[in-house]
């Protein structure tokens, strides 16, 4: 495994929080091989994000740091501001979730597009903007010649994602983070979006790590999946064979919760008992033991070790045979 | 250009400037001539405005006195960005010990009198105006170093902040291309503000003789010595105080529009 592209061994971060410090990371490990789609997936507050800031090196102050992130063979944990902005845009890039706010008011999107290509590449100004030209292009920006000096107020929302994804494809990062793209959408244009994002990993053979809380986007555009609780992975493996055999309890849940057309009018969402704990509330053992259905004492003693359920499928639940035997609705209430 | 404020603005500023200008090589008459058998004259043809106490053209000194606040406003004014803006973006964007530093240092500032520390550079280096201009200047440091360190951190904690970090940007980088035009229009209307302040400040350091030295003219020493005579002669402070004020309306105007016509998103207003 030392030849992939990217390698989390035991991630722990702790953030001083007003109710002091938090465990934010428990233990996260994962891979990501060279032109992979990997998708993280759980609900507000699991980590998902901060995940992501943290290959990026741009965790908050307040958090302390601990683990090993290898990227192309560097730990990136213990690297310079220097050398990791050297990566960040070039090597590492990021789309962000928020299209309204992550583009520069005062800046044209020409010049925003063309910024990593100076930065990280040495283009010239005209080289940069005609690259610049080409990416918007590229993402399906109507218009993209005369929308190059335009300013990021005189676009719609799914038009800044697209000059978004423009500036992280903009020089062929190895890996490509993508935080809730869609999420700030209408749903008419997430799956455009997405195809965009998945065109771009596909010809420039880059590795993508997709967050999201959205199960069916998981299913459409990613090939293996996490499954994040409190901090760490409760589930893993190939997206089939998760979807296949849902083995977790917590996913079960988040599959059961999930909206779908067709559902007979007035049917009830289906919703996971209690909410996401706050992080300092995160019980010891298994964390999603209190709000579990299958819990049983040994949960709550222990962290549950990851057991195989399939080829390449583990998950973190020490009642796997309890749960796998059981209906997919058991446990609902 | 048809925003109406800053064209406005820009008038007044530039009338200023044509009168410091102007002074250069022309007045009615030499500012510091005395003439007391035509004291406090009331406004004629051979004195525009009139005469002062001591028979001085009061349209001649305010012409020549216009150079001298304008160049305690620009250089006290400058100082004070410069320093103050260049500091508090270090604060903003080092954070930690760095701003802890540097934002003590400008409470010091803050509570040390700036009259006495006038008081005390004139002291050291003797009445003047550029000992009054250096202290003003001085004083100015820990305004402009808080308000563009406050500024500067609302502008580091934005999306799009993040969003350059992610492209590779390092935090100089990024002060320059994102933090200060995004802060710019703040500055503008402080730095405007702080200027009428620097006007009125050199007037107060004149009144006590620190200031301006007789016999050059300023329009804040013009408004000291009126003061003795309000009730004689009232106009002799109203002019002063009219040019004062309306140079200052000028700036903000001007600063205000400046601010809009930087800004795209209010392009479409113009």
């Amino acid at each position: 495994m030392t030849d992939a592209l990217l390698d989390v061994r035991d991630l722990r971060l702790h953030l001083d929080t007003a109710r002091g410090r938090a465990e934010a990371l428990r233990g996260l490990s994962f891979t990501l091989q060279a032109g992979e789609t990997l998708g993280l997936i759980g609900e507000s507050g699991c980590g998902k994000s901060i995940t992501a800031l943290a290959l990026m090196g741009l965790l908050p102050e307040r958090a302390r740091l601990q683990g090993s992130i290898v990227f192309e063979g560097r730990e990136l944990t213990t690297l310079e501001d220097s050398a990791m902005s050297a990566l960040r845009g070039h090597r590492i890039a990021m789309v962000f979730q928020e299209p309204m706010t992550a583009l520069n008011p005062l800046h044209t999107i020409g010049r925003q597009v063309a910024e990593p290509l100076r930065l990280h590449l040495g283009l010239d100004a005209a080289a940069a903007r005609a690259e610049a030209l080409r990416l918007l292009d590229r993402v399906k920006l109507p218009d993209a010649a005369r929308r190059l000096d335009a300013y990021p107020h005189e676009l719609s929302g799914g038009q800044r994602q697209r000059v978004v994804i423009a500036m992280a494809l903009a020089c062929r990062p190895r890996l490509l983070i993508a935080d809730e793209p869609t999420t700030a959408l209408d749903a008419s244009l997430r799956r455009e979006v997405l195809a965009l994002i998945g065109e771009g990993v596909r010809e420039d053979g880059m590795a993508l790590l997709l967050i999201s809380h959205d199960l069916e986007l998981m299913a459409e555009n990613v090939g293996r999946m996490l499954v994040m609780y409190g901090g760490s992975v409760v589930e893993s493996g190939p997206t089939d064979e998760v979807f296949r055999r849902l083995s977790h309890p917590y996913t079960r849940r988040l599959f059961a919760a999930r909206p779908r057309l067709g559902m007979p009018r007035g049917t009830r969402l289906a919703t996971i008992p209690g909410r996401v704990p706050e992080l300092a509330d995160i019980p010891p053992g298994c964390p999603f033991s209190d709000r579990c259905g299958f819990v049983a004492d040994a949960c709550r003693a222990a962290p549950p070790p990851a057991f195989d359920v399939g080829p390449g499928h583990r998950a973190r639940c020490i009642r796997l045979d309890a749960v796998l035997a059981a209906p997919l609705t058991e446990g609902l209430r | 250009m048809r925003h109406r404020s800053f064209v406005l603005g820009g008038a007044l500023v530039l009338l200023m400037l044509c009168a410091a200008a102007l002074s250069l090589v022309w007045s009615p008459y030499p500012p510091a001539e005395i003439d007391v058998a035509n004291k406090l004259q009331p406004p004629s043809v051979a004195h525009w405005l009139g005469t002062d106490v001591l028979g001085r053209d009061v349209a001649s000194q305010l012409l020549v006195g216009a150079r001298n606040s304008i160049v305690v406003g620009v250089v006290a004014v400058g100082i004070g960005l410069g320093l103050g803006v260049l500091l508090g973006c270090i604060a903003a964007a080092r954070r930690g010990w760095v701003e802890e530093v540097l934002m003590r240092v400008a409470d010091f500032g803050f509570a040390f009198p700036a009259l006495l520390s006038a008081i005390m550079l004139t002291a050291i280096y003797g009445p003047g105006l550029l000992t009054s201009i250096g202290a003003i200047g001085l004083f100015n440091v820990p305004v402009f170093l808080r308000i563009s360190r406050a500024a500067a951190r609302g502008v580091w904690s934005r999306d799009f902040v993040l969003a350059a970090r992610a492209c590779g940007k390092g935090p100089w980088r990024i002060t320059v291309e994102h933090v200060l035009p995004n802060i710019a229009g703040v500055l503008i209307v402080q730095a405007t503000i702080q200027f009428a302040v620097a006007i009125l400040a050199e007037a107060a350091l004149s009144y006590l003789g620190l200031g301006t030295q007789p016999p050059q003219p300023s329009w804040g020493r013009m408004l000291s010595e009126a003061q003795t005579l309000l009730f004689q002669a009232p106009r002799l402070a109203v002019y002063p105080g009219v040019a004062i004020a309306l140079s200052v309306l000028g700036l903000n105007l001007m600063g205000d529009g400046l601010r809009d016509l930087l800004d795209p998103r209010l392009a479409r207003q113009r």
